[in-house]
């Protein structure tokens, strides 16, 4: 089945109000293009699941998050991510703050369509104060041990970013580290994967060994092919950080003048193509 | 062999933090926390698994600073996925930073101020609930004040002693805050009630300096013993090997 669709497709199918599972970690193999092309339209409320970096930043300055779920949000070389601080400080968004591991645990529950997975983590800290949905369960063998009973977290729709992929949504990480980018489709009713480049199902074996097709086909609805679509995120080995075009999105966050140049020079744009052109403007003129 | 800083005496001491940690692995954040880690498996912990800080496990250690960095030699893949499973089976022992912590080891990197709408957003809760239940703890503060040791944290990332406690001996069985090391002394919980305890004094540092510096009463042996300095041996190591081009003491001076 050839799934090959656009960005503008892809967010064409989603609601106000929906869940939105985004996959990589921090300023990591962002499904960039993907978010970007959210910006550009009028979909709002969203409920966002992420190990977040500025993908999260990015939705919440620009007003499109009800709900934040996460463990995190940070640009790795800037700790902080500035755009998502502003928001969380101005009580902007619901925060329901965990354990990065009750994170995993969540979105495996829901890929294993369970009503919840036990684990250790989140005992005895904050996180059962900030999050007073969550609940306790006791073993019921004879351990009778209480761990905390992370519930499912279902997504509507899967955003994530690969190497490669081919027109039938096989997709192939090339970099240091899978993230959690299969769970994140597994729990969802949606899934969609960019990639730098669509290659042909024979080719793969050229790129990296069989380890790397992290995602099959039965995981995937739609395919995009968005080269540099990670950007400003890493993508390795295809390219690293963009860290001086990271800064400038950081100090954009310094006041509401700054954000709005940055949104009209970069975001507010008809395509995909015109960012990347826009940044490569931005990276000629020296800054 | 000049005189250890006090950067050098605190590296040493989150190395000693390591002792008898066997076949775990060493997580550190921080320069000082990674020399430590480092220092501590060049010498008497040749065991610890340290990994590149993204998803490699490396045989050799490398140094913090400088150009000179060796061919990493991998020994193992880590990412993050492998990582939950190997601090959820307790193998690991981490030294993360705190922006509150209390007398109890109750540790705060989430945020400032109510968690509804706080003042400053920090890191969030991160792993470290999950890490605290589930292996050993060390916490590193270069920035030791009223500010950081507080008497109350304002949310709870990092599980200390009395809410461990209250989770009954079989939820809190994996649970240990080992060690805090700061810029002024190191400190324990090895007292009755496991509230935090001086257990040494940096060379230099006053008794009266940590306690005007601690929000909290901390509680104080007769004699409290200084902070040993580290070997030739380890200072070679740190200067020469490990941080020449001296990215320790900049932490320490922010």
């Amino acid at each position: 089945m050839d799934k090959r669709t656009t960005a503008a497709a892809v967010v064409a199918e989603l609601r106000d109000g929906m869940a939105l599972g985004i996959g990589g970690w921090g300023s990591r193999r962002k499904p960039m293009a993907l978010v970007r092309e959210i910006l550009r339209s009028p979909i709002k409320e969203l409920t966002v699941v992420s190990y977040g970096g500025p993908d999260v930043g990015l939705l919440c300055a620009a007003g499109k998050v009800k709900k934040l779920v996460y463990g995190f949000v940070s640009l790795d070389s800037i700790p902080l991510e500035p755009h998502f601080r502003k928001a969380r400080q101005a009580g902007g968004f619901e925060a329901a703050e965990l354990d990065e591991g009750m994170l995993q645990w969540g979105l495996y529950a829901a890929a294993c369509r369970l009503p919840f997975l036990p684990t250790r983590a989140g005992l005895g800290s904050d996180v059962m104060r900030i999050n007073p949905q969550l609940k306790c369960v006791k073993s019921p063998y004879a351990d009778g041990e209480e761990l905390v009973a992370m519930p499912a977290i279902e997504l509507d729709v899967a955003l994530v970013h690969m190497n490669r992929a081919d027109v039938h949504g096989n997709g192939q990480f090339l970099g240091p580290d899978p993230y959690f980018d299969d769970l994140f489709c597994m729990a969802a009713k949606r899934r969609f994967l960019s990639c730098e480049k669509i290659v042909d199902t024979r080719e793969f074996s050229k790129y990296g060994s069989f380890h790397t097709l992290k995602l099959h086909r039965a995981m995937v609805d739609g395919v995009v092919e968005t080269p540099g679509g990670a950007h400003f995120t890493e993508c390795l080995p295809d390219y690293g950080r963009d860290e001086a075009f990271q800064k400038e999105y950081a100090a954009s966050a310094r006041d509401d003048a700054s954000w709005q140049a940055f949104w009209t020079r970069f975001l507010d744009l008809d395509s995909e193509v015109a960012y990347q052109e826009a940044v490569r403007v931005w990276r000629g003129a020296g800054r | 062999m000049t005189a250890a800083s006090r950067a050098e005496v605190c590296a040493a001491a989150v190395a000693d933090a390591f002792r008898g940690d066997g076949e775990r692995l060493a997580s550190s954040f921080g320069t000082v926390p990674a020399i430590g880690a480092r220092l501590a498996k060049l010498t008497f912990a040749p065991d610890l698994l340290l990994t590149d800080g993204i998803a490699m496990l490396l045989a050799e250690v490398q140094p913090v600073s400088g150009d000179a960095k060796p061919d990493p030699v991998v020994e193992g893949w880590l990412p993050f996925r492998n990582v939950f499973d190997l601090l959820w089976s307790g193998r690991r022992h981490v030294v993360m930073v705190a922006s509150q912590i209390d007398r109890f080891g109750n540790h705060n990197f989430a945020c400032i101020g109510p968690h509804a709408k706080p003042r400053a957003q920090l890191l969030g809760m991160r792993g470290a609930p999950g890490n605290t239940l589930n292996h050993t703890t060390s916490y590193w503060i270069p920035n030791h004040s009223p500010k950081v040791f507080v008497e109350r944290v304002d949310v709870c990332s990092g599980v200390g002693y009395d809410r461990a406690a209250a989770l009954g001996p079989r939820s809190a069985r994996y649970h240990e805050i080992r060690r805090v090391v700061s810029n002024l002394g190191v400190f324990d919980f090895e007292t009755p009630e496991r509230r935090m305890r001086l257990r040494s004094l940096h060379p230099g540092v006053t008794l009266d300096e940590v306690v005007a510096a601690t929000g909290f009463e901390l509680a104080v042996g007769g004699d409290v013993p200084a902070t040993r300095a580290p070997s030739d041996v380890e200072l070679r190591l740190i200067r020469e090997v490990l941080d020449p081009a001296g990215a320790r003491e900049r932490e320490l001076a922010a």
